[in-house]
């Protein structure tokens, strides 16, 4: 099998911070935006020198806001991947957009530079609870925006939803998960909200977690997901995330089964040939460096790490049992050259012990109570 | 050598309130006679161990010899005792004081006279020392040494208009103090040809010569070969060596007679042969009877040390064996926990030498120890008549078995600005304080006299009155004895299982709100489980507060973004970390911080 290529590639703009946002994102004036999008290219091209015959499965523009990118921005980051990778035939091609953020010209450059995916950030249907996170948008305009982009012809939409916001109920998420779905989208993905330092909902939050949903509240709206969105034939493949039947996202399954993959700028982080490491993350350093063969790497990358075999194992455990079927003990075998139980027997019994995993002789995966734990759990599998 | 004339002999120490620049005005004292060029001089050559320069007080008693050539042309002996500087080592201070003819009082001519001034004043005078006093900092603009002046005259009734108004630090009017040791200061008395009589004020375990004795000669003579008898503890050895102290080190001479100040050694293994206070004399020519003054020094502070990991009980046994050596004050016996495995029991002078010794295990002998709430000795009088010293809260009788208890109380002066004499009051009050009275320094300041329970002030009353005061009070106690008291132990059960190391005594009326506060500090510091865990204060089996750690609901990381696995990792990381250190208490995991979390109630 010819070795495969995830490409995540970052763009660190949006129109307005988010309350509840700890990315790596912030408003940007125009030239700011268009000089980056010159050196990302530049990165793209000048990086494609180390993945020579690699197959790419999957590009994901994430951010930030995407979207804001103007048409012909899109075009050229989208030509430098096109002329220096091998992009392999239905590879899945995403991008984030925000609703305010998308006009029909943007819609059309994307399906022109062979974007085939979009994952629309709406977090609530309700315009208090957007308010309140600081969204720029209102639920009717996120609308007009899902209507563009059905129109525009794309045919595998995401929505982004949060739960356990501030002033939400259980019935208000009722409410936002019936919206959503009469929409028809081929995912949805439904994180909780986290609370992050350095946000202003860790000033205003963090010290007063009793203006939050409670724990209680906050998983039977997670159960209400589970079992409403099955009943509307999504089905949950990953802790938080829900898809039609082949519509899983392929470039997020990619993070937590170890698939190699490649980011390119501010920030992003990259895994390959076995070594984790993350690129600059100051925006004007990076705009500076020289995007030259063999000269851009020394001051791109950092925190450089290769794991140890050790490393490898305790990754492909943590991160593969996020996805809902878990870990397979063949796979496992056929990396590690080694029995899972061998490894792990102690930690297996005892967590199946305490019903906090599901196993049988092929798999381990997580529980519902695991799930709701998850953290917790995850944590033993660290050697 | 020639023989030292008696009258050319000046011995003496500096006493001071903390901070007030005795340790300063030592190093110039020895700079100045010339036994250490400035340039050799480490500044503060008295305090030698790390943690004394460091917390800037003087823990062990030091001495130094040197020579002063004086204005009226001749060379005189000066033998500095430096004190230990805190309420802990009151009795140490004592016996050094003792064995001095004559003191000089350093106080500060900003601050003028403190707590700790006045105790150590007192304890001097008691001693029959000749005090005089110097006005130290007045390079300070804050200087106003008239008035601090009139205060010595008035308050101590000490002659103060002469007094060297000096500073330490930058060195003016050093030579002034040095003619007023020579001059105020009674040259010692003591017959050479007299039975031998010496009082033991220090000692020290070297692992060459053995236990190094610090010793003042007030009859008699000492030399190579006396044979030495230790009057209280009974421990006879040959004299291997006889010396003076020079700076940093020890220096043979040939013999030690009555006026001098010096150290003996006789192959004596373990300090507690050398108990401070005792009275050296010779076996074969005793003297009729020992010094007056000599005390068992007890230990006053009580906790329970554990090795955070188990597996380290030798080297912390080895570790306290260690210090013991040269800390005879130091009492430690083995002791197991349910929660905590085995560890040791351990007696402190004061909460300060508790402080030390934890945190020379832990520096010097790189331990990682878990220390139980430290306690007091009570006594309990059983019914059968039986009095038992009560140093483990868990060996309580059985309340059915007890027909009282007694506990320590102390002797306080507390120093404070007028403004906070209210506040002062208040804390006192809280913790038991039985008002004595009080005086006026002057128009600003006074002095509060109470009666305070010891367990009340063990832990962090010295931290309240410095916030209660923004750090102007000043306090200084002594025991004053036992005394009847209603007092309780407060067990903690966490699931239902008593944990033997979170038990305390407490005063009956104080029970309910510690039993609440020790709860509601658990609850914070014990993590939720996959079960929930009741956390209740109980005495005598009554439950008297609850608080529940709920079982874990929720422990979900939402995203994992733009594939930055190693933040999710760093997050696991740090949630296994937590596991490790963790204490095993039924089969609930208690955090090792848990433990000391009884000492910090009263934070607000």
């Amino acid at each position: 099998m010819r070795r495969t290529l995830e490409l995540y590639i970052h763009i660190p703009f949006c129109a307005r911070k988010c309350a509840y946002c700890d990315f790596l994102s912030a408003p940007a004036p125009a030239g700011v935006q268009r000089r980056y999008v010159e050196q990302l290219a530049d990165e793209i091209s000048c990086q494609s020198v180390h993945y020579p015959g690699l197959k790419v499965i999957s590009v994901y523009l994430g951010g930030g806001t995407p979207s804001l990118l103007e048409p012909d921005e899109i075009r050229s980051v989208m030509e430098a991947v096109r002329s220096h990778y091998d992009i392999a035939q239905g590879a899945e091609i995403t991008i984030e957009a925000n609703p305010g953020t998308v006009s029909m010209e943007k819609l059309e450059s994307y399906l022109e530079a062979g974007i085939n995916r979009i994952s629309i950030g709406l977090q609530s249907g309700d315009d208090k609870e957007l308010r309140e996170l600081g969204r720029i948008h209102t639920y009717d305009e996120f609308l007009k925006t899902y209507q563009r982009v059905r129109q525009a012809g794309f045919a595998n939409v995401n929505i982004d939803l949060m739960s356990a916001l501030p002033g939400q109920t259980l019935a208000s998420w009722n409410a936002t998960l019936k919206k959503v779905t009469m929409l028809k989208p081929e995912h949805i993905s439904a994180y909780s909200l986290m609370i992050e330092e350095g946000t202003p909902f860790y000033e205003r939050y963090h010290d007063h977690p009793e203006l939050l949903p409670g724990e209680d509240e906050e998983r039977e709206m997670y159960y209400a997901t589970k079992q409403f969105l099955r009943e509307q034939g999504y089905e949950r493949y990953e802790i938080s995330n829900y898809a039609k039947p082949g519509r899983e996202c392929r470039h997020n399954i990619g993070y937590w089964t170890g698939t190699e993959y490649l980011g390119v700028g501010l920030g992003a982080s990259s895994y390959v040939g076995g070594i984790r490491f993350r690129n600059e993350r100051d925006l004007e350093t990076y705009c500076r460096i020289p995007m030259k063969e063999n000269e851009a790497d020394k001051w791109l990358h950092q925190d450089i790490v290769k794991l140890s075999s050790k490393e490898m194992m305790e990754e492909y455990m943590f991160l593969g049992l996020r996805m809902i079927d878990g870990v397979s003990c063949e796979e496992f075998m056929r990396r590690f050259k080694a029995d899972v139980w061998d490894v792990y027997g102690d930690v297996l019994r005892r967590l199946a012990g305490n019903r906090l995993i599901i196993t049988d002789g092929s798999s381990v995966r997580l529980s519902d109570f695991g799930i709701d734990i998850s953290n917790y759990v995850l944590s033993e599998f660290l050697l | 050598m020639p023989a030292i004339d008696q009258n050319k002999i000046r011995n003496f120490c500096i006493i001071a309130h903390i901070d007030h620049g005795k340790s300063t005005l030592a190093d110039r004292i020895i700079e100045m006679t010339g036994l250490l060029t400035s340039r050799e001089m480490q500044s503060q050559v008295l305090d030698n161990m790390d943690l004394e320069r460091e917390r800037g007080i003087t823990i062990k008693a030091q001495t130094v010899r040197t020579v002063y050539k004086a204005k009226d042309g001749q060379e005189y002996i000066f033998n500095l005792i430096d004190t230990p500087g805190h309420v802990d080592f009151n009795y140490e201070v004592s016996r050094s004081l003792a064995a001095c003819d004559g003191a000089i009082l350093v106080v500060d001519a900003a601050q003028g006279i403190e707590a700790q001034t006045l105790a150590n004043v007192y304890l001097a005078l008691d001693h029959d020392l000749d005090v005089f006093p110097v006005l130290n900092k007045i390079d300070l603009p804050s200087a106003e040494p008239d008035r601090v002046a009139a205060e010595i005259e008035d308050v101590i009734g000490l002659e103060a208009h002469d007094a060297p108004r000096i500073s330490a630090k930058t060195g003016i009017n050093i030579e002034e103090v040095l003619e007023a040791i020579v001059h105020k200061i009674p040259a010692p008395a003591g017959d050479p040809k007299a039975p031998l009589q010496a009082l033991i004020f220090d000692s020290l375990y070297d692992s060459y010569k053995g236990v190094i004795i610090f010793c003042r000669i007030k009859e008699g003579t000492v030399k190579k070969g006396t044979m030495i008898q230790m009057m209280a503890t009974g421990a006879c050895q040959e004299v291997v060596e006889v010396g003076y102290f020079g700076a940093g080190q020890f220096i043979p001479c040939e013999e030690l007679s009555a006026g001098m100040v010096g150290y003996i050694t006789a192959s004596i293994k373990n300090v507690k042969d050398t108990a401070v206070g005792d009275t050296i004399t010779d076996r074969n020519n005793p003297c009729a009877e020992p010094l007056p003054g000599y005390k068992k020094v007890t230990s006053m502070v009580y906790c329970g040390l554990y090795p955070a990991d188990g597996a380290k009980y030798n080297d912390l046994r080895d570790a306290l064996e260690k210090l013991q050596l040269n800390d005879a004050s130091l009492f430690f016996e083995p002791e197991t926990s349910i929660a905590l495995g085995f560890g040791f029991r351990c007696g402190f002078l004061g909460l300060l030498h508790l402080e030390i010794i934890e945190e020379r295990l832990e520096r010097e002998y790189n331990l990682d120890l878990v220390t139980t709430a430290p306690g007091v000795i009570y006594r309990v009088y059983k019914k059968n008549g039986e009095m038992m010293e009560l140093t483990n809260p868990s060996n309580l009788p059985d309340p059915a078995e007890i027909e009282y208890m007694e506990e320590p109380i102390v002797s306080a002066e507390i120093m404070v600005t007028t403004e906070f004499v209210g506040a002062i009051m208040t804390l006192c009050q809280e913790r038991r304080g039985v008002y004595l009275g009080m005086e006026y320094i002057e128009t600003t300041r006074a002095l509060l006299k109470y009666e305070l329970p010891l367990n009340e002030i063990i832990y962090d009353f010295f931290d309240a009155l410095k916030s209660r005061s923004r750090g102007y009070a000043s306090f200084d106690y002594e025991i004053k004895g036992y005394e009847q008291s209603e007092l309780v132990k407060l067990d903690i059960l966490i699931n239902k299982e008593e944990v033997d190391a979170l038990s305390f005594i407490v005063h009956a009326s104080s029970a309910y709100e510690r039993g609440r506060k020790m709860c509601e500090r658990l609850k914070e510091e014990i993590p939720r489980h996959l079960f929930e865990i009741p956390i209740q204060a109980a005495v005598g089996g009554r439950i008297i507060a609850r608080e529940t750690v709920k079982a874990m609901r929720k422990d979900v990381l939402a995203k994992c973004y733009g594939g930055d696995i190693t933040r999710k990792k760093k997050l696991l990381e740090k949630q296994k970390e937590g596991k490790k250190r963790m204490r095993q208490v039924g089969n609930v995991e208690i955090p090792q911080k848990a433990f000391m979390s009884v000492l910090k109630l009263d934070e607000e």
